[in-house]
């Protein structure tokens, strides 16, 4: 009797979901925000990948509420993981494989991913893309090295300084341009690498609070 | 686009098998396997960005954020009726 009424109900929800679905026109464009944003987003603020210019000039605000949820998220951890003392316990050295091929990989890692968040404005990716490419060098060199540690002091100062600058550059733009994260600074010739205002900038900080926060999260858990 | 179909069935395999395996590290690897297979297909719908996202977030952070947690915890994962 319960699977005959479970499956009826899903049938219900399917029918629904269905007529619901099934209104939607695919493939056509009907909004004229995003024709605005496609037609005269590269004009408007001189970043050449449109995403990068609607991420954080036209839905910058957005981008500082995600930042937010990844703060209180590392917090959260920190507060559920702060009575676990397991430090040192068993830790077992591992290969030299591991330990070579981490201390190889580690700086290029690094790099890679700072270039992705400077490059953001120009090519694909950005600052949240970088940052996540920083922590993924972050855990390799914990793998390589698992007694090695870096300072959490040092990672809080690190992703603090991110985001107060960040809110401190769209405070400097709601007193000079008018609106919060206002493009203040000049523009710049399209597809050089200075060029978008404050965008380059931003996702600078992005990604350094970003990175900063995903390898605490590494090594809050590892321990 | 038989590629893209191919890729899409594997993932949806992939997607199946890591929700019936007992063994939770095979399961969190399916996993990861199924999140690269998206960020593969993002990149073929010409979301460069979102598959970035997906490849280093999806598949290598999640992955071993839970690798850890299995590590802390046990690994395979305990049949109700024999308790």
């Amino acid at each position: 009797m319960k699977k005959i009424i479970s499956f009826v109900l899903l049938v219900i929800i399917f029918i629904g979901i269905y007529f619901a679905v099934s209104q939607i026109p695919y493939g056509k464009d009907k909004m004229s925000v995003s024709k605005h944003y496609l037609n005269n987003g590269v004009k408007e603020n001189g970043a050449s990948n449109i995403v990068t210019s609607v991420v954080l000039n036209y839905r910058g605000f957005d981008t500082l509420g995600e930042l937010t949820i990844l703060f209180i998220g590392a917090i959260g951890l920190g507060v559920v993981l702060f009575g676990f003392e397991t430090k040192g316990k068993d830790i077992k050295s591992p290969s030299l494989i591991l330990n070579a091929g981490s201390t190889f990989l580690f700086p290029f890692i690094l790099l890679f991913g700072i270039y992705i968040f400077i490059h953001g404005h120009l090519s694909p990716g950005g600052g949240f893309q970088g940052g996540a490419v920083i922590a993924s060098g972050f855990l390799i060199s914990y793998l390589g090295y698992p007694k090695k540690r870096i300072s959490e002091k040092g990672i809080h100062i690190v992703e603090s300084l991110g985001g107060t600058l960040f809110i401190l550059i769209g405070l400097l733009g709601l007193l000079l341009g008018g609106y919060f994260l206002s493009n203040i600074l000049p523009k710049g010739t399209v597809n050089t690498l200075v060029s978008g205002g404050i965008i380059p900038l931003l996702y600078v900080l992005i990604g350094i609070k970003v990175g900063a926060e995903l390898a605490g999260i590494i090594y809050k858990l590892m321990e | 686009m038989i590629f893209i179909t191919l890729l899409i069935i594997i993932m949806l395999i992939g997607a199946i098998v890591s929700c019936i395996l007992k063994d939770l590290l095979s399961a969190v690897i399916v996993g990861g396997a199924v999140s690269l297979i998206a960020a593969i297909l993002f990149y073929y719908l010409q979301a460069p960005d979102v598959a970035m996202a997906e490849a280093s977030i999806g598949a290598a952070l999640t992955t071993a954020i839970f690798v850890f947690a299995i590590n802390k915890t046990k690994r395979l994962e305990e049949n109700e009726e024999n308790n």
